[in-house]
């Protein structure tokens, strides 16, 4: 065929003028278009066509049976207690109407003498907010979700084409750990189950997120995935982490205790901090799934965006009146306030993705949009405890892994002091805050908007932190410590010399030391007085806040970011 | 169809004309004689009004080359009216009294914006002798009737006896003094049964009979007598003829500066409820034209005994057993139903009304008057019809009213985005259609009716629908009681057939909300990372992949029957993605083995589709808003509207330890002891205090929700 039309051309050309230019036809040639080639009159063909349909058949079947999951009665349990299916739930995640590529669909196949549908594991990779992932997905109907080998290998092959995509991965966990009759080849070896935890491991320092979703249990082994995740979440009622089930623990303690108690969302979410994101139900759990990888920004990363559009160019302003931060802190420092109030008058829509809520609640730690530019918010809800610090670095280190800008509102009297204190560590939890801050490479804006004082000062980007801008409200206060606190402590030292020297000191002389040193702190810790001397780049209008930071994130977004490398985090 | 002024003022709006140029008022040139002009000729009208009518008056303003000046609260900052005047002016807080009312403040503001003329609307200032005097005071001209017309007309027993003597027939009656029963019977026999005796004391129903024939008179007397001195501590009565089928006809009559008084044929407004007109048509329908002048010439004699000039509405009583026609009362403003009286004589009334405020004679004498056609008005309320028709507030969402044509106009106030608040009427827009003859008006209003699209508020366009529909109404069998008698067919009860019905069709809409929500977010999906990124947009593509098997789709809505005032009702879909592009759609109680219902759904842009569903294509709309923490969806298809909500949880709401709810009674449970108002309003008193006792049955406060009947 490819001749005849050769030769037709050719044979054509003696006819046209000699003016025309042959080069145009040389083009033709060049994208020439594949002929048919088959011949559907054939036989062969229709024999084909009807061998290929019933094998097409057979595999539909197959799939449409591995689509129902570990049978009826396990499909029941499941949804009596309010959990979908895999697959149902990677779709609640998805984009609405995308497409998703689901792998392996048949993997243990009659592999076992048991059937194992899909390997008891779902995994497949799909687009969330614009930004492809690989799910991995344990069907808790299979065999209660446990690992067989072959569980541990389609887990594994996901994480590897994970890592050679660069795709974020979410684990929906929902698993009994490791099959324990197959214990030897699932457990011990190179590529078994401990490889899943050192993937985590390793494409995190790479910087791809690792997402866990805990919606239902994560036993032994399984407690890993959620508490090797850079950031997870934990329904309650349904999920639970703990590395010994209540039966173990009763054989190994003799306590007894339930699984919600040991291991459920209440307990890892406010107390432990193994999990981020407290989730009143199933469908909550994966909205907020959904949101965490809205808030992923690798933008950075790959030097392109790589991900929703970053900044938005259509953001909506907050929902409540800006005007309002004017009256909303309180000159008087010992009046609190609630930081959210702050920052629902300055990010985009009033909508903040608040990371570990319920955990060190003194400090408010979140993800929200600035005039549609990312950013990562620490503002203070009161003094900082070891949990709040910690929950600090570990914020820090998300934003600079995903390059996101930091904005840090101060109101903050600093850390908690006190036997308690001094025995929880207090001292290297804020050390890990310091150290995130002094190394995180991403823009940073602090903004006092009421007290900044003592260690509070450095853990949250203070001028000797590099932040790239640092504004002060009127009603701001600066200082190491509370003059009050700072007179009191003053006049002990005094005292105790006064009485070394055998010297007395009247009540009235105290108290006249007292205000002085009061009235000094008040002096020096006065907005004017720290603007004069440049310890700030000025005083703003609280109700241009939202303004300002604005237009300082979009004066830091100029050079190309860096890759964060911290200290030794002392631990 | 509204008139239109000569070519020569459209393109040159700027020219005045002098007042003895020929000037052309549909197609009829017409002389003005133009005695006394003291002033300059008005070029700059201030509209105390807001909404519709606001709207209304400046368009006509416009197109006469005059400046518009509208005044604005504080609730209406932005509105239509507002936006579309040349110059706009604060002018006070919400409260009308302090605003719309505030006649001092009006008056300043046209002496500050350099408006020679102020036009009231209807409502508010428009039957205000004292503010029409003040305007005069102040050297503006009032567009409206002379301050002591409105007077006369403003005290029911004082323009009676003008009406009286004027020879306007009255309904007959005894009001005397004279009490015996003797007397009233004889007075009672003359009248001609049946009779209506009233205590002239007091209200409420309270001591009314309705006597059929002569033999239970004195009966009824005695009776009523008795109820009215327990009742009222006076026993004195009235006897008044009954009309126990009444219709409510009013003749808009005209008059100018100059004397002479024309009449532009009635309008019928008998269809009302809570005493409120929400269908009015012109001319009124099964009268003969002899009837017709009647109450033309009655009408006219009315207006000329209180010296009357301008735009004025008299109203009369019809009895539909012996066909007399009774004195009501005058309204003597411009009256909100007027265009369907512009629609069949092809006059603009407003120009009227300007022209005559000027000075200049009637464009039309009484022979000139056509007739032509017929013409509906359905007055568009954002109100809870299965509630009582009580007033509802709230934010426009939605607003896609049917499209103006030389036949439809569509009178509003309001746009999408506006709020109906609720300090002023909630009506949302008049639908004005015309026909060639009633019926062929009456299936246009029917039509767009059902697209006539609102959501966000509740509103009356359902019961409208259902009443133009009525078998009797189509008849033009209209009266005052109309809704009441007809109660069972328009306000439907929540009987299970026909609850059955509705959720039979409402499963329908919800399936094709369905296909066209998934149709939605696929194109807004492909849309948004089109081009974004490398090869993004082929996870877009349509219909969805996946491996070996169809996407499908669950979805759960909450359907709100606008008919009845039960909960809503849950209905469980999932959508199947075929590969031929196709969504089959199951709803929950169709059982497994049925196929589902196919449909195939084409995107005509926004959120207007093309379905076709078993072999039938049809155009749907959608709405979609999110209020109270439900996202909200409306749909209208094949004459149909249906709303369904689907619950959103806010993060922020679901605090840990917090009792969990299902979400979606959230909105629908109150704490125990919390007082729910049945509608949108303003609370004027509160009866009881702080840790006061409560009995059963005991009102605690008083609402007040603005209403404007005009």
């Amino acid at each position: 065929m490819f001749g005849q039309l050769r030769r037709a051309c050719r044979s054509s050309w003696a006819t046209f003028p000699s003016s025309f230019h042959p080069r145009r036809e040389l083009c033709f040639y060049a994208t020439q278009i594949l002929e048919d080639g088959v011949d559907k009159a054939a036989k062969s063909f229709t024999r084909n066509a009807k061998t290929m349909d019933l094998l097409l058949a057979q595999l539909r079947q197959h799939i449409d049976k591995v689509i129902e999951g570990g049978g009826p009665d396990a499909v029941k349990r499941n949804r009596d207690r309010n959990k979908l299916l895999p697959r149902a739930r990677i779709d609640c995640l998805l984009d609405p109407g995308s497409s998703f590529l689901e792998l392996s669909q048949l993997a243990g196949h009659e592999l076992y003498q048991e059937s194992l549908p899909s390997g008891g594991i779902i995994t497949g990779i799909g687009p969330v907010h614009g930004r492809l992932c690989m799910f991995v997905a344990n069907d808790p109907t299979v065999k209660g979700g446990t690992y067989y080998p072959v569980t541990v290998k389609k887990h594994l092959r996901a994480q590897e084409i994970a890592a050679q995509c660069s795709l974020p991965c979410v684990y929906l966990v929902d698993s009994g750990g490791a099959n324990l009759p197959r214990q030897a080849d699932v457990f011990p070896d190179k590529d078994n189950f401990g490889r899943i935890f050192y993937n985590q491991a390793q494409m995190s320092a790479d910087g791809i997120p690792q997402i866990a979703l805990v919606l239902g249990s994560c036993t032994a082994g399984g407690a890993y995935i959620p508490a090797m995740a850079d950031e997870s979440v934990i329904v309650k009622g349904n999920g639970t982490i703990f590395l010994a089930g209540p039966p173990l623990v009763k054989a190994a303690t003799g306590e007894e205790v339930s699984a919600e108690d040991l291991g459920g969302a209440t307990v890892h979410c406010k107390v432990s901090g193994v999990s981020d994101h407290f989730a009143v139900d199933e469908m909550h759990g994966l909205s907020i799934g959904r949101s965490i990888i809205k808030n992923l920004h690798m933008a950075g990363k790959q030097g392109e965006v790589n991900d929703s559009p970053c900044p938005l160019s259509n953001y909506e302003d907050p929902l409540y009146d800006v005007n309002e931060l004017r009256y909303i802190a309180s000159t008087d420092q010992k009046q609190s306030f609630d930081i959210r109030s702050v920052i629902a008058r300055i990010v985009d829509g009033s909508e903040f993705n608040e990371f570990k809520r319920l955990y060190g609640t003194t400090l408010v730690t979140g993800f929200a949009r600035i005039f549609g530019q990312p950013v990562g918010i620490i503002g203070n809800n009161g003094i900082l405890f070891t949990e709040s610090a910690l929950k600090g670095a570990h914020f820090i280190e998300l934003c600079a892994q995903r390059n996101i800008p930091l904005i840090f509102l101060q109101n903050i009297t600093g850390f908690m002091v006190g036997s308690r204190s001094e025995a929880s560590g207090i001292a290297k939890a804020g050390a890990k805050m310091v150290m995130a801050v002094s190394c995180a490479k991403v823009p940073k804006v602090t903004i006092i908007v009421g007290g900044s004082f003592g260690a509070g000062n450095y853990g949250m980007c203070g001028r000797a932190y590099g932040p790239n801008f640092l504004f002060l409200w009127p009603s701001a206060r600066i200082s190491v410590m509370g003059g009050a606190q700072a007179a009191e402590v003053l006049a002990q030292i005094e005292k105790k010399n006064k009485k070394l020297q055998g010297l007395k000191w009247s009540v009235e002389e105290e108290e006249r030391f007292k205000n002085a040193v009061v009235e000094a702190y008040e002096r020096e810790g006065n907005p004017y007085y720290s603007t004069a001397r440049l310890w700030d780049d000025g005083i703003l209008d609280p109700a241009d806040s939202r303004k300002v930071l604005g237009l300082c994130l979009a004066a830091s977004a100029i050079p190309i970011p860096a890759d964060t490398k911290y200290g030794v985090f002392r631990m | 169809m509204a008139s239109v002024a000569s070519p020569l003022l459209r393109r040159n709006p700027k020219i005045w004309l002098p007042s003895n140029y020929l000037f052309s008022f549909n197609q009829k040139l017409f002389l003005s004689a133009t005695p006394e002009i003291q002033r300059r000729s008005i070029d700059k009208i201030l509209i105390a009004n807001r909404g519709e009518i606001a709207c209304r008056v400046m368009r006509t303003a416009k197109r006469l080359g005059m400046r518009t000046v509208a005044i604005f609260s504080d609730a209406d900052k932005g509105s239509l009216h507002a936006k579309s005047a040349d110059e706009a002016l604060h002018i006070g807080p919400p409260a009308a009294r302090l605003s719309y009312l505030n006649a001092s403040a009006i008056i300043q503001a046209a002496i500050k914006t350099g408006a020679q003329a102020i036009h009231p609307g209807y409502g508010f200032l428009s039957e205000s002798a004292e503010f029409a005097e003040l305007c005069e005071n102040a050297g503006l001209i009032f567009i409206g009737p002379p301050a002591s017309a409105i007077r006369d007309m403003g005290d029911k027993s004082a323009s009676k006896r003008i009406m009286g003597a004027a020879g306007v027939p009255l309904v007959p009656g005894y009001h005397g003094d004279q009490q015996e029963v003797d007397l009233l019977k004889a007075e009672a026999d003359k009248i001609g049964y049946p009779v209506m005796i009233k205590p002239t004391h007091g209200g409420g129903g309270k001591g009314m009979r309705i006597v059929q024939s002569e033999d239970e008179f004195i009966e009824s007397l005695l009776g009523a007598q008795r109820e009215a001195a327990a009742s009222f501590g006076v026993n004195t009565v009235l006897v008044e003829k009954y009309i126990s089928r009444p219709r409510h006809i009013e003749v808009q009559v005209f008059g100018d500066k100059l004397g002479s008084v024309i009449h532009l044929n009635e309008r019928d407004c008998s269809v009302q409820r809570r005493h409120q007109k929400i269908i009015e048509e012109a001319p009124a329908p099964n009268i003969t034209d002899k009837f017709r002048s009647e109450l033309g010439e009655a009408a006219v004699s009315a207006a000329k005994a209180v010296n009357y000039y301008n735009a004025g509405t008299v109203e009369f009583i019809v009895d539909t057993l012996t066909d007399q026609f009774y004195f009501m009362e005058m309204n003597t403003r411009l009256q909100v139903e007027h265009p369907v009286t512009e629609m069949i004589v092809g006059q603009d009334l407003v120009e009227w009304q300007i022209r005559v405020a000027n000075g200049e004679p009637l464009p039309l004498i009484q022979s000139e008057v056509p007739l032509n056609g017929h013409a509906f008005e359905a007055r568009i309320y954002a109100e809870n019809v299965p509630k009582g028709f009580l007033p509802a507030a709230g934010f426009l969402h939605h607003y896609n009213p049917f499209p103006c044509s030389p036949t439809v106009r569509v009178e509003t106030g309001v746009e999408v985005g506006d709020s109906v608040s609720v300090h002023y009427d909630p009506m949302i827009a008049k639908l004005v259609v015309w026909g060639q003859t009633r019926n062929a008006a009456l299936v246009k209003l029917r039509d767009c009716l059902s697209d006539f699209q609102v959501a966000g508020v509740p509103t009356n366009i359902n019961f409208l629908q259902r009443l133009s529909s009525h078998e009797a109404f189509e008849k033009g069998q209209v009266e005052t009681h109309f809704i009441e008698h007809f109660k069972g067919d328009l306000l439907l009860d929540a009987s299970a057939l026909v609850e059955e019905e509705a959720y039979q069709a409402a499963k329908l809409g919800a399936t094709l909300v369905a296909a066209c929500i998934c149709k939605m977010e696929q194109i807004k999906s492909k849309e948004a990372y089109d081009g974004k990124d490398k090869l993004l947009h082929l996870w877009y593509a349509y219909p969805p992949f996946r491996v070996n098997h169809s996407p499908r789709r669950a979805m759960e809505l909450e359907w709100q029957s606008e008919i009845t005032d039960l909960g809503p009702k849950h209905l469980k879909l999932v959508v199947t993605y075929e590969t031929d592009g196709n969504y089959c759609v199951k709803t929950e109680d169709s059982d497994n083995k049925s196929p589902g219902v196919k449909v195939s759904v084409l995107h005509l842009g926004h959120l207007d589709f093309r379905v076709s569903l078993d072999g039938l294509s049809t155009s749907v709309s959608l709405a979609l808003y999110s209020k109270d923490g439900s996202k909200h969806m409306h749909i209208w298809h094949n004459q149909q509207h249906h709303h369904f909500m689907q619950s959103v949880r806010s993060v922020q709401s679901i605090e840990e330890g917090s009792q969990h709810k299902q979400s979606f009674d959230k909105s629908h449970t109150v704490p125990q002891g919390t007082v729910v108002a049945p509608m949108a309003g303003l609370v004027v008193k509160v009866l009881v205090s702080d840790g006061s006792r409560v009995e059963h049955g005991q009102p605690v406060l008083v609402m007040e929700a603005m209403k404007m009947e005009a």
